[in-house]
């Protein structure tokens, strides 16, 4: 069972990792023309790229020749429409002799001409100055032509690389034809199908044995302890990760594999991020039931992985998907700012307000979840009620993660770079909503001289793209299945601090019953040092701990458990010498 | 003031940090057997694949410097309390103002026949941990001789690598010289079910082997087949270092009430001290960590100028057997026949048990025993100090949950069941 499982597994990643290699795309002429709206640039597009027509090419070959095809493009526009050398040896021969007015640009181009117009919005201030020498006025000119052509004839005439990204990733999408377009439910059966048939025949290996603790052999594993199979691993999900955020337009073939679940769902075609919340959603549900399976005999680890694969699948899948068939803003009702950073961004605000009575309730619950439910329900059970119960960051760490959840460091170095670490992301995150806000009720783009959409854009990158995507999972096999989590969420670490000081959740060292194995601080996903607590008789209140129960679970001597208690009687010392 | 520590276990490091914690005296603690405290309970889960020995280390590497606690790795090889001085192995010489002797245990040595065969070893030590790494490869079949706790933890080792283990146990149940008979069982049911072939009422009368070990013949006169022989019979204080010394023993090194031996300034704690008049319900040799943590504690009080006698108070005891958690309160006899009784209640399906022993004449509570149960440690002790009566307890008993939340309150199914017998 278990060798069928690990074969089916390897199939459908196979399969899944084969598929962009195979994937074709025709172009022709209605698609070029459909997404290229302007007509100068779709002529110039098509003809460059009109030997390709009819043919099938892969995605390399097809990104390849867009990418040479916008630059000859832009070459060609950039010629039409920048100033030319010739153009600016007449400014500079006519400023040579007096001082540049309007007349003179006029008289070189025409009035209406676009380099006339362009002329005046970049370099009207030259218009009526004298220069030092006559090479100073030429530098000038050369910076004012090279502006127009950076500012004005590329985004407006050509193709700048936003316009290039978006139209790259749609053209591959949309041109994809042969076996990838024919066959979506065979490649699903073979990528996905497989995949979770496998993982859920793999987890015999634990229905097998008897319940109880299965950390037999963890650290001989070689995925498990960072050995050969844990850094192919690592490097497949960072690779992942990078073409995902970054690179969409190479993973049109598993995108386009997708569209008929999409379409099942919200009735639109599937985008990056729908593939993306699909894989997700299916390894929460499979190696959901694997943490099942493995601690069966722990009922909190049964209701708590039951929970988040639940909120999952209902709250950050499926509901979304269904607002959007019903016209309604798409909204995943458990995600709470900050690690929701963009809530209050213009665009979701006017999005949301815009959509009637359900928007507004939208709005309302956010600000209410973030502001009121978080702080209260993490008083009352401590931060694990959104972290290994609710959230989607802590779903994936706690079902796909857990064969990772020893590698997290224990040091007091790591805890230091943490503390450091997490709550610098939360100060970001408020400091860019505040800039946001500021912007979206001022209209002025700058807070205290700082650009608040570089800020934001900063943050998506890094933080929201970058640290909870690339390094957060793909670093699962290097450091444990908590490194967004533990260095990087602004959620977490503002429910850290409610948890720290005010709140009734503890993990109870029972008495003096520690033998200090080491069990619950090797399998702290958060690299808590628990049993530098539980080895003294001290109860453990610690900001960072999500509450997973797993130190209470492998813990040979039942020295530990997770408690909501008077906040009061929360830090004890035991003396172990009675006096 | 220079206080040195011999053996760097529970007892030994205990000390050392106490002693920081209370005082600046210099520190050394010598060890030949790690150059950094670890957790011996924890040996098993490094050959089970569970931890890497680095877990098992309670504090980082840079602990000891930045609390001055001076480590020697090294063999004290004489000692000489006249002139109080210490000579190492490597031939440093160490003087002393005060000795603590934590020298733990020693395996008792199989007295079978054939056990210097290659393949035949005990385990007690990081050595033998490593050793066992070695000796094991390649085997098949494996027999463990001894029912005590590290013959078991021996047996899930083995186990956990595949490897097909006989358990030859003296007794008729397992560990019945500690266990009342139901626990006994219910035991060792538990470790037939996972699969290790449990021979009761069973001794090995001779190894067999060329070289290596490739059989043992049983009592019964049946022989198995076997390429590796745990001999786990169980341990002894570690007092050969001290025999040619003017400290005296008996079966451990003997100590006072403050945990000093015969010789002014020379102290002995943890597994190799035999406490001269025990208090009433603990025994003079306690070979578990929990009083060697407490003793370490109790002497750095002594050593930093408070007289503190030796008062562990309530016995408690915890193991695990494969899967079966077990904790130990105050007294629980293996037999009731004269002032104590007891209340038992299982779930055999469950493989639950709880066990409330009381004054028979008073009913006031003096012992718990849980098997698959995870009992508070501050109320046991609480109620058994405080002499609570059995009704008391009795109807106060789910307080004394300690499982992780959700789980079926085994508790209020035993109160129910006790009450009604009580």
């Amino acid at each position: 069972m278990q060798k069928a499982g690990i074969i089916a597994v390897l199939i459908g990643f196979g399969v899944f990792l084969t598929l962009p290699f195979i994937t074709r795309h025709t172009l022709n002429e209605q698609l070029v023309a459909k997404e290229f709206g302007q007509e100068e640039t779709s002529t110039l597009v098509s003809r460059e790229l009109e030997p390709w027509f009819g043919k099938p090419l892969s995605s390399w070959k097809l990104i390849s020749e867009i990418d040479k095809t916008i630059g000859n493009v832009n070459a060609e526009i950039v010629k039409r429409y920048a100033l030319t050398s010739t153009d600016i040896d007449h400014l500079v021969e006519l400023a040579k002799s007096q001082k540049l007015d309007e007349k003179h640009i006029e008289g070189l181009w025409g009035a209406f001409n676009f380099k006339t117009q362009s002329f005046m919005s970049y370099g009207s201030w030259l218009i009526g100055r004298s220069f030092n020498s006559d090479e100073e006025l030429r530098n000038n000119i050369e910076q004012v032509a090279n502006n127009i052509t950076q500012y004005e004839v590329i985004p407006k005439k050509g193709i700048d690389t936003y316009v290039a990204k978006t139209l790259k990733y749609t053209l591959a999408k949309h041109s994809i034809t042969g076996f990838v377009a024919a066959n979506p439910f065979l490649l699903l059966f073979l990528t996905f199908g497989l995949s979770a048939l496998g993982g859920l025949l793999m987890l015999t290996t634990f229905t097998k044995e008897p319940a109880g603790i299965k950390n037999n052999g963890i650290y001989f594993h070689p995925a498990k302890s960072r050995k050969w199979l844990g850094i192919i691993i690592g490097t497949l999900l960072i690779a992942f990760y990078i073409i995902l955020y970054f690179y969409p337009q190479y993973m049109t073939g598993w995108i386009r594999m997708v569209d008929p679940i999409s379409y099942l769902l919200s009735g639109n075609e599937a985008g990056q991020f729908f593939l993306y919340g699909l894989m997700y959603t299916v390894s929460v549900l499979v190696m959901g039931a694997r943490m099942m399976a493995k601690y069966r005999h722990n009922r909190y680890q049964l209701v708590r992985t039951g929970s988040v694969m639940f909120f999952q699948t209902l709250f950050a899948f499926l509901i979304p998907e269904i607002l959007v068939r019903l016209n309604q803003p798409y909204f995943d009702f458990k995600n709470a700012w900050p690690l929701n950073y963009d809530f209050f961004f213009d665009f979701n605000l006017n999005r949301l307000i815009a959509s009637g009575n359900l928007g507004l309730f939208m709005l309302v619950w956010g600000i209410a979840l973030s502001f009121i439910g978080v702080p209260l329900l993490t008083y009352f059970y401590g931060k694990r009620w959104y972290c290994s119960w609710v959230c989607g960051c802590g779903g994936l760490a706690e079902t796909v993660g857990d064969p990772f959840r020893q590698l997290s460091d224990k040091s007091l170095r790591a805890w230091k770079i943490e503390r450091v670490s997490i709550y610098s992301v939360l100060v970001f995150a408020v400091v860019m909503t505040i800039g946001v806000l500021y912007t979206y009720f001022t209209g002025s783009g700058e807070l205290l001289g700082i650009n608040t959409y570089s800020m934001r854009q900063v943050y998506g990158a890094f933080i929201g793209a970058g640290f909870a995507g690339v390094v957060g999972t793909g670093f699962y096999p290097f450091m444990g299945n908590r490194v967004w989590c533990r260095f990087g969420c602004p959620l977490a670490a503002y429910m850290g601090i409610v948890q720290r000081f005010k709140s009734r959740f503890r993990i109870t060292t029972n008495g003096g019953q520690c033998i200090s194995c080491g069990n619950c601080s090797t399998y702290c996903e958060m690299g808590i040092d628990v049993r530098s607590y539980a080895q003294r008789g001290e109860n453990i209140v610690r900001a960072s701990c999500v509450g997973c129960g797993v130190c209470a679970a492998v813990c040979p001597r039942g020295v530990l458990k997770l408690e909501n208690v008077p906040v009061n009687t929360r830090v004890n010392t035991t003396n172990f010498v009675k006096r | 003031m220079h206080i040195v520590i011999i053996g760097n276990g529970i007892a030994g490091i205990t000390t050392a940090r106490h002693v920081r914690k209370l005082s600046d005296h210099q520190i050394t603690v010598i060890s030949s057997e790690s150059e950094y405290f670890f957790s011996r309970t924890a040996l098993m889960y490094i050959y089970m694949g569970h931890m890497k020995f680095e877990h098992t280390q309670p504090y980082e590497n840079w602990f000891w410097k930045k609390n001055r606690i001076d480590l020697v790795f090294d063999r004290v090889t004489e000692l000489d309390t006249d002139a109080k001085t210490l000579q190492l192995k490597t031939g440093k010489s160490i003087n002393y103002d005060k000795l603590v002797l934590a020298l733990g245990s020693v395996p008792r040595p199989l007295p079978t026949p054939g056990a210097n065969l290659k393949g035949v070893q005990p385990l007690y030590s990081k050595q033998d941990l490593e050793q066992l790494e070695e000796t094991t490869k390649g085997v098949k079949q494996a027999v463990v001789i001894g029912g005590g706790l590290i013959g078991i933890e021996l047996a899930e080792m083995l186990h956990s690598r595949g490897i097909h283990v006989t358990m030859a146990v003296r007794e008729k149940s397992y560990w019945d010289i500690v266990l009342p008979k139901e626990e006994a069982e219910m035991i060792s049911k538990h470790i037939k079910a996972r699969g290790i072939d449990l021979r009761l009422d069973t001794l090995v009368g001779s190894i067999h082997g060329a070289e290596k070990v490739d059989a043992v013949t049983l009592n019964t006169g049946e022989t198995l087949a076997c390429q590796f022989v745990g001999a786990t019979i169980g341990v002894m204080p570690n007092i050969k270092f001290v025999e040619d010394s003017p400290i005296e023993t008996n079966r451990g090194i003997l100590v006072d009430e403050h945990l000093q031996t015969n010789i002014e300034d020379v102290f002995a704690i943890g597994d190799c001290a035999e406490i001269r008049t025990p208090d009433p319900g603990r025994r003079p040799i306690e070979a578990v960590w929990y009083t060697g943590r407490i003793m370490g504690e109790t002497l750095a009080e002594t050593l930093c100028g408070t007289p503190t006698p030796y008062r562990p108070g309530i016995w408690y005891n915890s193991a695990k057997f494969m899967d079966l958690e077990y904790q130990t309160y105050g007294q629980v006899p293996t037999t009731y026949e004269e002032d104590l009784d007891s209340l038992y209640w299982e779930d055999i399906v469950a493989e639950r048990c709880l066990r409330i022993v009381y004054e028979k004449a008073t009913k006031k509570v003096k012992g718990f025993n849980a098997l698959g149960l995870r009992l508070r440690h501050e109320l046991c002790d609480e109620w058994i100090a405080r002499e609570q009566s059995l009704a008391y307890v009795l109807e106060h008993l789910e307080q004394l949950d300690f499982d992780p939340e959700f789980y079926t309150n085994y508790l209020s199914k035993a109160k129910a069941n006790l009450e009604a017998i009580a």
